[in-house]
Parts: C-alpha cells; structure tokens; sequence
C-alpha cells in the first residue's frame, strides 16, 4: 500500500495538479483565472514526462567527469519545448483578455455572454424591423 | 540538387518570409513578397506531389541526422496531397487578402498580419511532413496559436471571446495529445511515427497505450471539430476578418484530419485502433450525429457565414464518417472529400467575403437581391453550392458517390439513405441563400451595390472552376484517395 503511494507520489501530484487545473479552467468566471488553471494543467504534464526521464541512481543529464549514469536527457528536451508552447499560449491569451476588458469593461464571462446577447437579439431585432417596414 | 531539398523548401518559403514580412512597414510590400513565397511553394508542392505519385515514399533527414535520433521528414502521396491543398488554397486566399484587408484594419498592421498568416500555413506544412510524433505536437501550437490570433483581428468585438474560448478549448486539446505522445514514449522510448508503428504492436496489452489511444483520439477530435466537440468553430468561423475564415475552413480542420488518419492507420494500426479498442463504435454514431446536427443547425441560420460554418461541421463529419467505415471506399471518400471540401468551402466563404466587402454585413436579410447588383461573384457562389451539395459534374459528387458505395460495400442501406437525406438538406440551406439572392428584392435602404474588384473576384472564380474541373478528371484527388486507402487499410490493389 505505501509502496503504491510513495512509491508513484510523483504521478499522484501529477493527477492532481492535472484534475485541479481543469477545475479552475471550468469553474472560473474570471478569463485571467481561467488562463491560470491552463498553466496548471499544463504544469502536470511536464511532471509527468520528467518523472518518467529520470533513471534510478542517475545524476543529472549535463556530462561531467566520473559520473555513468545519467537521467535520460529527452524528456527534458521535450518539456523545455512544451514550456515554451505554455509561455506563448499565456501570453496571447493575456493579450486577448486585455482586448476583451477594453471591448467589454469586464472580464466576466456571464457578463461578457450576457453583453453579446443583447448584441445578438439586437442584430435579429434590426432584421425583424428591417422585414417589417 | 534542388530537388533533393524540395521537402525542406517547401517548409522553408513561408516560414523565413514570416518575420521578413514582419518587419516591412508598408503592407503592399510584405502583400507582395507573401505572394512570392505561397506561389513558389505551390510550385514545390506539385514538385513533391510529382515525386511521390505511384506509392513512393520520400524520407528527409533534417540536418542530416539519420531516424530515429534526429527529426524526420516522411512525405508519401497523402502528405503530397494535403501539402498541395495547403499551399494551393493559401495562396488563392492570400491574393484575395490584400483588397479584402482594407476594410478591415489600417494599413500599417497589414505586414504583421501576413506575417501570422504566413507562420499558420508554414506550421500547417510542418505538421503535414514531419515524421517525428512531438514535432507534430510543435507545429499544431504554432498553427493554433496563429490561428487564435488570426481571429482575434475580426472586427466584431464578439471575435475576442470567439478566439479566447478557441484558445482555451485547443490548448487543452493539444496537450491532451501531448500526454499521449508522453504515455507513448513511456513504452516504446521512441518518438519517430514509422518507429512506432513497429514497436507499438508488441504493447497493445499495456494499459498506458490504451489510455494514450484515448487522450490522443480526445485532443484530436476537438481539433477536427467532430460533434461533440465541435463548439469553437461556428462563432470562430463567423467572427473572424472575412477572407481569414476562407483560409481556416479549407486548411486547419483538414490538417488535424490527417492527423487523425496518420496515427490511427500509420502508428497505432488498423487492428489496435478498430479491432481491439473498437474506435468504429465510437465515431459513427458520433459522426452521423454531428452530419444531421450540422446540416439541420445550418438550415435556420440567418447570418450566412454561421449557415456555411455549422455546414463545414456537417461536412466533417462526413469525412470521419468515411474514416470508421473500415472499407476502401470510406476511406477513399474521406481524403476526397478533405481536399474537395476545402477547396469549395473556401471558395464558398471568399465569394462571400466579397459579398460583405461591398454590402458590409452577412445577415441573409442584408444580401437580398444580391445577384443582380453583382451577378459574377454570386454566379460563382451557385457554383461552389451546387459543388456542396453534390451535384454530378462537381467535385462534391464524387466524394459523396464513395461515401454512399462505402456505405453499401457494409451493406448499411438505411446509412445510405440518410446520406442522401442529408445531401437534400445541404440543398435547403443553398436554396434558402439562392433564393434570396436571385428572388428578393434589393432592400429600399441600401446603397447601390456594383460587383467587386478583379483580385476578389479571380480567386473566387478560380475555386468554381476547380470545383468543376475535380468533378470531371478525378486522378489527383480521388485516384490518389484510393492509392493511400488502399496502402492505409493494408489492402493489396
């Protein structure tokens, strides 16, 4: 029983930060919180491809003299990509909320989906009256 | 010589002119070189198409490390022809994006936005000819991430909400993926596609490739915009600039398609993705759901870009339709269908990008009468619909004509006639709009319309006479569909 809790602990933080994460991404009305809860979503995968890089009694992957085992590099390689992917998703979605909050004056997401309709049953009133006349 | 390099060049082109376009500061200039490069690309994407006819395989290695150590590019006659539609129907777009910019936004922001444009097709190209699975990954944010800035720039406030939920709904979808590719490396400790399509068979048993399956067929099936993951598309479709929604209806979803094929055929196998995890029993209820669905939402749709975007959703779903039936002709019709819907979708959204450039709104109430006071571009219009719905003579009836005989190879009858039910249906929300261009009267409130410039109206043209021309001589679409299929499904010819 220990051994599958202390033995996998890197996996269990990796569910939950991965479980949370969603949580925040669904639960939030706030669009900068929301962004929030996609970094930690994505702060689980990493953990998890680096946990599954490293070897046993292995150092860390930089060579140096007198060490024979190393962790496998890859992963590392791999996730350092992955986190710039995360950097540049955050910072276009910061950008849009910023754009959103100048459009809207909120970044509420029941007030912003409440402002766009009235602007939609403001576009099917002008049709109705435009029919009309 | 040049041709050895051909796989890199045709990356290459659109992705070193992106930040050269960037930094120009007249638009007309960074318009020009775009067309420069999308147009050479073309050239090396029939070069390559050339290359590989007839079932031959090229293989890259970038920077001259050999597989699976370094990045390899694997281009065989699908790629070809997914790279073809690509680059053909993004350099149509791109000579219709300079007059179709204009209205948009002012001239000093025209060079950044070609030089996005530019990143979303040259990262398009990459997901297409890497064989390299994380490298898949790469490029399909680098495609997402321009993509949700490409709609952000519509001029509806509304395109800012349509590209944020876009950009949370795709992010969580790509890493799903990347969880799988992470599930995938686990077992096998390998990244290179054709490498994993000879190891993964020995692991079926495992549980981690089971769950890397379904991660991977979740992230996938959002990006493809299958029901019921479909939500981002209609409002990002609708909100985003006008010739934008041409590019992304014809390429992004088409790509993520060929994804899906790649991975389900290629690494984890016919036999593991169907026979043991029964992926058909998922994605054809799901499919079917999402074509009536589709077709029945985009009947009552009074914004005509929303009509043609839950059509695109119908029409997807045909293509994963055509994917589960497990036949050669399903599959046959899925690839045809990928590039012949492309190719009158964005046609279908550039005529109407047209129509709004000139008449400033989409509302169909806002179009009446709109084929006398621009009788060419709506002409063309009647065209790519009658190509949508399937009429012989179109391209569109040849990807139906497989579909329906896929469905009949299984003997599924009641199948075959719902096609047909819901080919009727595409002909309604045609109708409606055809209809209302030819049979209303001109609004009494409007301005005078006349027919629009001759770079919006080439382009649009040239997509009609495509649509009919693939209708009649069918090697490159369907003849090579079949080629793929029948190496795809195992099937000797």
């Amino acid at each position: 029983m220990t051994e599958l809790i202390a033995g996998l602990f890197n996996y269990w933080v990796v569910i939950f930060l991965m479980m949370a994460g969603l949580y925040v991404v669904m639960s939030s009305r706030h669009l900068v919180k929301k962004i929030i809860g996609l970094n930690i979503f994505q702060t689980a995968v990493f953990i998890l491809f680096i946990s599954m890089g490293k070897v046993s009694g292995g150092s860390a992957p930089i060579l140096a003299d007198g060490i024979t085992l190393y962790s496998n590099p890859l992963p590392h390689v791999l996730i350092l990509t992955a986190i710039v992917v995360g950097v540049a998703t955050t910072a276009l979605g910061l950008a849009i909320a910023v754009r959103i909050y100048e459009a809207y004056d909120t970044v509420d997401e029941e007030d912003i989906a409440a402002l766009d309709t009235d602007d939609q049953q403001r576009d099917n009133a002008v049709l109705t009256t435009k029919t009309s006349s | 010589m040049i041709s050895a390099q051909l796989p890199a060049i045709v990356l290459l082109l659109t992705l070193l002119t992106a930040p050269v376009c960037s930094m120009m500061r007249h638009g007309d200039h960074a318009w020009k070189l775009s067309m420069a490069a999308v147009w050479l690309s073309v050239v090396a994407a029939f070069a390559l198409m050339q290359q590989v006819s007839g079932g031959v395989t090229l293989s890259y290695e970038m920077g001259g490390w050999p597989p699976p150590w370094g990045i390899e590019v694997r281009i065989d006659e699908l790629s070809a022809l997914v790279v073809v539609l690509i680059t053909l129907f993004g350099a149509l777009v791109i000579s219709a994006l300079r007059e179709s910019l204009r209205t948009v936004m002012r001239s000093h922001r025209h060079s950044l936005y070609y030089a996005t444009f530019l990143l979303c097709m040259a990262s398009l190209i990459g997901i297409t000819i890497t064989g390299d699975a994380f490298n898949v990954f790469v490029f399909l944010e680098i495609s997402s991430l321009s993509t949700y800035a490409l709609i952000a720039r519509g001029r509806d406030r509304r395109a800012l909400v349509a590209a944020f939920r876009y950009l949370i709904m795709g992010t969580i979808g790509a890493t799903f993926i990347l969880i799988a590719i992470g599930f995938m490396y686990m077992v096998t400790g390998t990244l290179n596609m054709a490498d994993l399509a000879q190891r993964l068979p020995e692991h079926t048993d495992n549980r981690v490739i089971q769950a890397s399956f379904a991660f991977f067929m979740v992230g996938i099936a959002l990006k493809v915009a299958m029901f019921p993951l479909h939500y981002w598309l209609p409002s990002a479709y609708t909100y985003a600039p006008k010739a934008t929604t041409a590019f992304l209806a014809a390429t992004a979803t088409k790509v993520a398609l060929y994804v899906m094929i790649r991975f389900v055929f290629d690494v984890y196998g016919v036999e593991f993705s169907f026979e043991q995890m029964r992926l058909d029993l998922l994605l054809i209820p799901l499919s079917i759901a999402g074509i009536v669905i589709g077709s029945m939402t985009a009947i009552f749709q009074s914004d005509v870009k929303r009509l043609l975007a839950w059509s695109s959703i119908a029409q997807l779903g045909y293509m994963v339709l055509g994917m589960s039936l497990l036949n050669v002709n399903g599959l046959t019709a899925s690839v045809t269908h990928m590039f012949n819907h492309a190719m009158i979708k964005a046609g279908l959204f550039l005529a109407l990008a047209a129509m709004i450039y000139r008449v400033g709104t989409s509302q169909l109430r806002d179009l009446s009468g709109i084929g006398r006071t621009m009788p060419l571009t709506t002409a063309a219009f009647v065209i790519l619909g009658a190509g949508l719905v399937g009429v012989p003579l179109t391209a569109g009836f040849i990807s139906k004509w497989y579909l329906i005989s896929g469905a009949l190879d299984k003997g599924w009858l009641p199948l075959a006639i719902l096609l047909i039910i819901t080919s009727l249906m595409a002909l309604a929300y045609i109708a409606k709009i055809v209809d209302v261009a030819y049979f209303k009267p001109v609004p009494a409130d409007h301005q005078p319309v006349k027919d629009v410039p001759v770079s919006l109206l080439v382009p649009v043209w040239i997509f009609a006479v495509l649509t009919i021309y693939f209708g009649i001589d069918t090697d490159m679409t369907a003849g090579v569909a079949e080629r793929v299929a029948q190496t795809l499904l195992g099937v000797a010819s």
